[in-house]
């Protein structure tokens, strides 16, 4: 890819206006499209933060859960839905992390030959595996199979295949940038090779590994997919991860959703019209983009003070 | 551990636009880390070096026993790791095979073919060729839409903003990726789909005599809404892997474009956009994947149409894609005949995005057996 010819016009023309006319329209479209792409981004924040904020701030968003509160009716929190959505992400964590650190270890420190070709392509084709497939999967075996019943915790498992492959890159890249140097002086002292990399390498790249698992806990955060078909949304408050629908901040704003537009309603003799559920959705939709944001702050934090770096 | 490597200090000299991510650890010079991967795959660098050492580690100190033993757990466990992942896959295709193939078997039509899905009674009739057409094309107009603009930001990055700038701006364009995909899903057609229909108005008024454009009487719900949000999500994945190829344009191939004469927009049509190409094609291809596969916005977004059977070409008609069928319908799995067709439906999405993505990273790694 080395080689450059030299085009007709360049040579021909030095300096020519027609050259310099092109160069300004193509730095006008590249400056452009950056301009374009921030568009969304700041209308879809602006508008869930204008609209969510209402609610949010209402007195018992955090402290209540929507037992027995209709689209007819005002209020109600999403304590429920925070609880459902920590839960399940924690148990998805717990699971993934321990799971990923390994495979990333085998790739970097272990890993050649046939398995090593074929997990790393694994790795490739679970980033891109849809959660659709990934909740289908774990309903074929858990539920179909096993004739298991639908629970928060199969979503934990469903999650669990989203959150691997981006643990494992980061980790991967990050213990790749730990000096060869490190391990030779660790070798060289007689110090066996487990414990160099439990006892040198991981610590090196400790922070780069947090902040992968960071993201990894925000991409899964709002995945909705595996909740429609794994547990069913439930307005009560409901901790237990192994039995019953539970509720979660990406299933609340899909309940509400069900809901938008605006209802008619008495109140003191006079109809009036009113949005509650819309309130409500754009409340959940703030306080998951609240949680997500936050999370990618921390990895980004936790990043900055990586003691080895790209 | 207080270690401070000091030799990442002059790789990372050496290293000059500064990257934001941890993603592109692949041009350092001389040493191993030379052989890291290219463009965010996950190939593990061919590491010579490594085992020689470990020889002589057990056998000093008199402590040959635990420290074998400790090293074949680590060892064990890491490789068990990676074979479990193999397994995962493996058992993914295999379990949604098996629920498939009796719904399959039962279907009284061509699954592949038919344009019908009737379920629920004791004659599952259904085909998957509606839901094929319409995530193809609602995917097809996201790159349409996308792959521009992620070269032209990717380009803007690597090419054009101060370090100082690239950054930040880096950072922002990874933000659209972290925002939960239903979110984009209530905001495009509550807030985004009143505001394009205009533009769909205007062209199916003047264009409307084209397929693509024929008006279907779909207010908001359509594969032109779908795919402009598809776009926004894809975005991300594109320019980020646009980014590190055109940032990894041989600073010799840039200079001498220079030396030509060349204008800014000349250097990058001679030396950058060439070499970057491949690395831009499993971009837009891994971009493809994600769109393919993507559920809730795309369920929350497009309408259903009552006569699905009828086959349009338009990208103002509503519809359904696999992913948005299966959602659609997941609280209503009941026997295991019924679900086994949407199973069949998933297992159809897995193989599309399965090929797509294997496809990318087969783009990828022949380039990098060139570079």
């Amino acid at each position: 890819m080395t080689s450059l010819t030299i085009p007709g016009p360049l040579a021909a023309a030095p300096g020519s206006g027609w050259r310099k006319a092109k160069d300004r329209i193509a730095t006008t479209v590249i400056y452009g499209s950056f301009l374009l792409a921030l568009v969304p981004l700041v209308w879809l924040l602006w508008t869930v933060l204008s609209r969510g904020l209402h609610a949010i701030t209402s007195d018992g968003w955090f402290t209540g859960s929507q037992r027995g509160i209709t689209y007819r009716d005002g209020g109600g929190g999403a304590l429920h839905a925070i609880v459902g959505t920590v839960e399940q992400v924690a148990l998805c964590t717990v699971i993934s992390v321990p799971i990923a650190l390994l495979v990333a270890i085998y790739l970097v420190e272990y890993g050649r030959g046939p398995l090593a070709r074929a997990t790393t392509f694994m790795v490739d084709i679970l980033t891109g595996i849809p959660s659709i497939v990934a909740a289908l999967f774990i309903y074929a075996v858990f539920v179909t199979s096993f004739s298991g019943q639908r629970a928060g915790w199969l979503v934990s498992l469903a999650l669990v295949m989203l959150m691997i492959p981006v643990v494992v890159r980061t980790t991967e890249e990050m213990l790749r940038l730990v000096p060869n140097e490190l391990r030779e002086a660790s070798y060289a002292l007689g110090v066996p090779k487990w414990k160099t990399i439990v006892k040198i390498v991981l610590p090196t790249a400790m922070s780069g590994i947090m902040t992968g698992i960071v993201l990894g806990v925000a991409r899964v955060a709002g995945e909705t997919a595996p909740l429609l078909v794994l547990v069913g949304y439930s307005p009560n408050d409901n901790s237990n991860l192994f039995s019953g629908p539970q509720g979660s901040l990406p299933g609340m704003i899909k309940d509400q959703f069900g809901n938008l537009g605006s209802t008619t309603i008495l109140r003191g003799g006079h109809k009036v019209s009113v949005h509650y559920a819309a309130d409500r959705m754009w409340g959940a939709a703030l306080t998951l983009i609240l949680l997500v944001m936050a999370l990618n702050l921390l990895a980004r934090l936790i990043a900055s003070r990586s003691k080895v770096s790209s | 551990m207080d270690r401070t490597p000091s030799d990442t200090g002059t790789a990372r000299l050496a290293d000059p636009p500064e990257r934001s991510r941890p993603a592109a650890a692949g041009s350092q010079p001389a040493d191993r880390h030379a052989h890291a991967p290219v463009i965010g795959s996950s190939q593990p660098a061919a590491i010579p070096s490594d085992d020689e050492p470990v020889f002589g580690a057990g056998t000093l100190g008199g402590r040959v026993g635990p420290a074998r033993f400790a090293d074949r757990v680590l060892a064990g466990l890491s490789s068990g790791a990676g074979a479990f992942l193999v397994l995962l896959i493996g058992l993914v295709t295999v379990f949604l095979v098996i629920r498939a193939l009796p719904a399959i078997t039962a279907d009284k039509s061509n699954f592949l073919t038919a344009r019908t899905w009737d379920v629920g009674g004791d004659t599952p009739d259904f085909g998957v060729l509606p839901l094929l057409w319409v995530t193809v094309l609602i995917s097809l107009v996201a790159m349409v839409l996308a792959v521009p603009v992620a070269i032209g930001i990717a380009l803007f990055i690597s090419q054009y903003a101060p370090a100082r700038v690239a950054r930040p701006v880096a950072y922002v364009i990874d933000l659209l990726a972290a925002i939960p995909s239903i979110i984009y899903g209530v905001w495009g057609i509550a807030v985004l789909a009143p505001k394009i229909q205009p533009v769909a108005d205007w062209l199916s008024r003047h264009a409307g005599w084209i397929p693509l454009f024929k008006d279907y009487n779909v207010k908001g719900g359509t594969i032109f809404t779908g795919g402009v949000v598809l776009a926004v999500m894809i975005l991300p994945i594109i320019t980020a892997i646009g980014r590190d190829v055109f940032e990894r344009t041989p600073r010799a191939n840039i200079e001498a474009a220079w030396a030509l004469g060349a204008t800014h927009w000349e250097v990058i049509r001679l030396a950058v956009l060439p070499y970057g190409r491949p690395g831009l094609v499993s971009g837009a291809m891994l971009g493809l994947g994600r769109a393919l596969g993507e559920t809730i916005a795309i369920t929350l977004i497009l309408s259903k149409v009552s006569n699905a059977g009828a086959f349009s070409f338009s990208i103002f008609n509503g519809g359904e894609t696999f992913a948005s069928k299966i959602a659609n319908n997941a609280a209503e799995f009941n026997s295991p005949a019924q679900t086994g067709a949407y199973i069949a439906a998933g297992l159809v999405l897995f193989v599309l995005t399965f090929a797509v993505n294997a496809a990318a990273r087969w783009v990828v790694n022949r380039r990098k057996e060139f570079a």
